[in-house]
């Protein structure tokens, strides 16, 4: 494997007193899906705010694409091409699903204040048409085209997670974080949302971190596994590996019922 | 009834709501980018009109240059602004903010009276005649022009925040300041541009307002004349903020039509938009176009 894409060093993060993350170090292959597990409240959500920027850890180092991002704003992290999604929906509820995705453009639009306003005049219009096109390979890669116009706020719960995907996508990243894609959604959703994740892994090859509780997705879809546990990492490695670890079993999946952990894996 | 009247009374109302809708616009953008309810908002009127008349009058420099020159400054004036006093303010709780910029609206009264001191000032005659007629109503130049800016500003506006960068950055961000960084917008950019755009904006409405009245304190009253257009309109709504606007132009000389033929009771023109306002408010608590929060549940 080459060069990871993202390199975490020895990440700790605390509020006050409470340690959300003690010294967490590890790699993301690139062009891997890499899940990050844990009981609630193990510093998972956390540890994906370190890498996109929103919160600044206390110490360690976070290393994008051989650049180290650690003091960098989440605007600049997104420019270098970090996208993410967020565990609560987080969509513009009053725009349309076009200009939701549109806002993901963003950062490559090339018209300022002057330009803009003089829309017809400018080159502003033919620049839209351009980055439409790749919205349009991005709404179509994750079928929404019907709901195109649609107000994102009145879309059903699944759609809006795909709405909030593609907009993360539209940022052209070469690393994508997604909280919690599947949380709430019934199996059918469950099965497309799987199915897309792989797909932007493999086609638009995207290297995908994510946070996901539905132990049967997990195991199917990722090629490396980490485990958090009160804010410490446990273990990573390849799924089969870490599901066949004991700490992991008692911290994570409970060993009382052996039956239940065989239904999972 | 007294047509002539009535209708010199409407189209005056007409030209001073387009400028209070442009006025209650600067209030929107920065409430809708920033959440901050702008209480120093009059005071970018008087500023602007203050800095143009010293063009003017101290450089002695054409109208057009010295209002363009203007503009340049009240642009640098609100994103100095934004940067030096609101951006330490980022993450501390709103109505701290907002307590801000009322002590900014005292400070900048204050400043702007030991420069220029406490009497009104008119500005040099700008245009060869005062006012023409159209269609039998005597209508002031300045009024004319000011009409057209506004419907300019207006449009401008429009074009802004459907079709550029930026607007489409202030939009996001008016919405989820986290999840705009996360998608590659810078938040502290963005608010320097609203501040820059309403002060620049504002200073516009001043100038014009004080080739008409001349430049006095009154100016700055403006900010909370326009509160009850903003607020009808829908506090986060553009398109509420004109409307808004207009309609609080044209009540104003409604009410002094009807109190100067019939009623008698004075200072209607003053207190009419807040009963409206009050009125309107029992049935839209949103205002006429505010944003009801969508929830599907």
């Amino acid at each position: 494997m080459s060069e990871p894409i993202l390199k975490i060093d020895k990440i700790s993060l605390a509020f006050g007193g409470v340690k959300a993350l003690t010294d967490v170090s590890f790699e993301v292959p690139r062009g891997s899906v890499f899940s990050i597990i844990g009981p609630n409240g193990a510093g998972k959500t956390s540890m994906l705010n370190c890498i996109s920027g929103r919160y600044k850890p206390n110490s360690g180092s976070i290393t994008f694409n051989n650049q180290n991002v650690t003091h960098l704003r989440p605007n600049d992290r997104a420019d270098l091409g970090m996208g993410r999604t967020f565990q609560n929906l987080a969509l513009f509820g009053h725009m349309s699903v076009l200009d939701n995705i549109m806002v993901g453009r963003h950062h490559l639009l090339k018209n300022n204040w002057i330009s803009g306003p003089l829309y017809w005049a400018s080159k502003a219009q033919k620049e839209e048409l351009e980055h439409r096109r790749y919205v349009e390979e991005v709404i179509d890669f994750l079928e929404i085209s019907h709901i195109r116009k649609s107000v994102a706020g009145t879309l059903s719960y699944g759609l809006r997670k795909r709405v909030e995907l593609a907009r993360a996508m539209a940022l052209n990243p070469q690393l994508i974080l997604l909280d919690e894609p599947m949380a709430g959604m019934n199996l059918e959703e469950k099965e497309d949302m799987a199915r897309y994740i792989l797909d932007l892994n493999e086609e638009f090859g995207i290297t995908v971190v994510m946070i996901e509780h539905d132990m049967g997705v997990v195991m199917d879809i990722s090629h490396q596994v980490m485990v958090l546990d009160f804010g410490k990492k446990l273990i990573a490695g390849l799924p089969d590996e870490v599901m066949a670890n004991e700490h992991v079993k008692r911290a994570y999946l409970g060993v009382e019922d052996d039956a239940e952990l065989e239904e999972v894996s | 009834m007294n047509f002539e009247l009535l209708i010199q009374l409407l189209v005056n109302g007409l030209i001073v709501g387009l400028l209070y809708g442009v006025i209650a616009m600067c209030f929107v953008l920065v409430y809708k980018s920033t959440q901050i309810v702008n209480f120093a908002q009059g005071e970018f009127l008087l500023v602007g009109a203050w800095v143009c008349w010293a063009f003017l009058v101290y450089m002695e420099l054409p109208f057009f240059v010295g209002f363009l020159l203007t503009l340049a400054f009240m642009a640098a004036f609100g994103v100095l602004l934004q940067m030096i006093v609101l951006r330490p303010m980022i993450g501390e709780p709103i109505i701290s903010v907002i307590m801000i910029t009322i002590g900014l609206s005292i400070f900048f009264q204050a400043l702007m009276k030991w420069i220029f001191g406490v009497d009104p000032q008119s500005y040099p005659q700008v245009f060869d005649t005062q006012s023409v007629q159209i269609m039998g109503l005597n209508v002031e130049v300045a009024y004319l022009m000011s009409t057209a800016i506004a419907l300019f500003i207006m449009a401008a506006f429009y074009f802004f925040f459907k079709h550029s960068k930026h607007g489409l950055a202030m939009r996001a961000t008016a919405f989820d300041q986290q999840v705009a960084q996360s998608l590659g917008i810078s938040v502290k950019h963005v608010f320097a541009m609203s501040w820059g755009i309403a002060a620049t904006v504002s200073a516009t409405a001043g100038v014009v307002i004080g080739l008409v009245n001349g430049v006095s304190d009154s100016l700055s009253i403006m900010g909370i004349k326009v509160f009850p257009a903003v607020i009808l309109g829908g506090l986060d709504s553009i398109v509420g903020a004109i409307v808004g606007g207009i309609t609080i132009g044209i009540l104003e000389n409604l009410a002094e039509f009807f109190d100067s033929q019939y009623f008698h009771v004075g200072n209607m023109y003053d207190i009419a938009p807040f009963y409206v306002l009050l009125i309107i408010l029992w049935f839209k608590p949103y205002g006429l176009f505010g944003t009801q929060d969508i929830e599907r549940i």
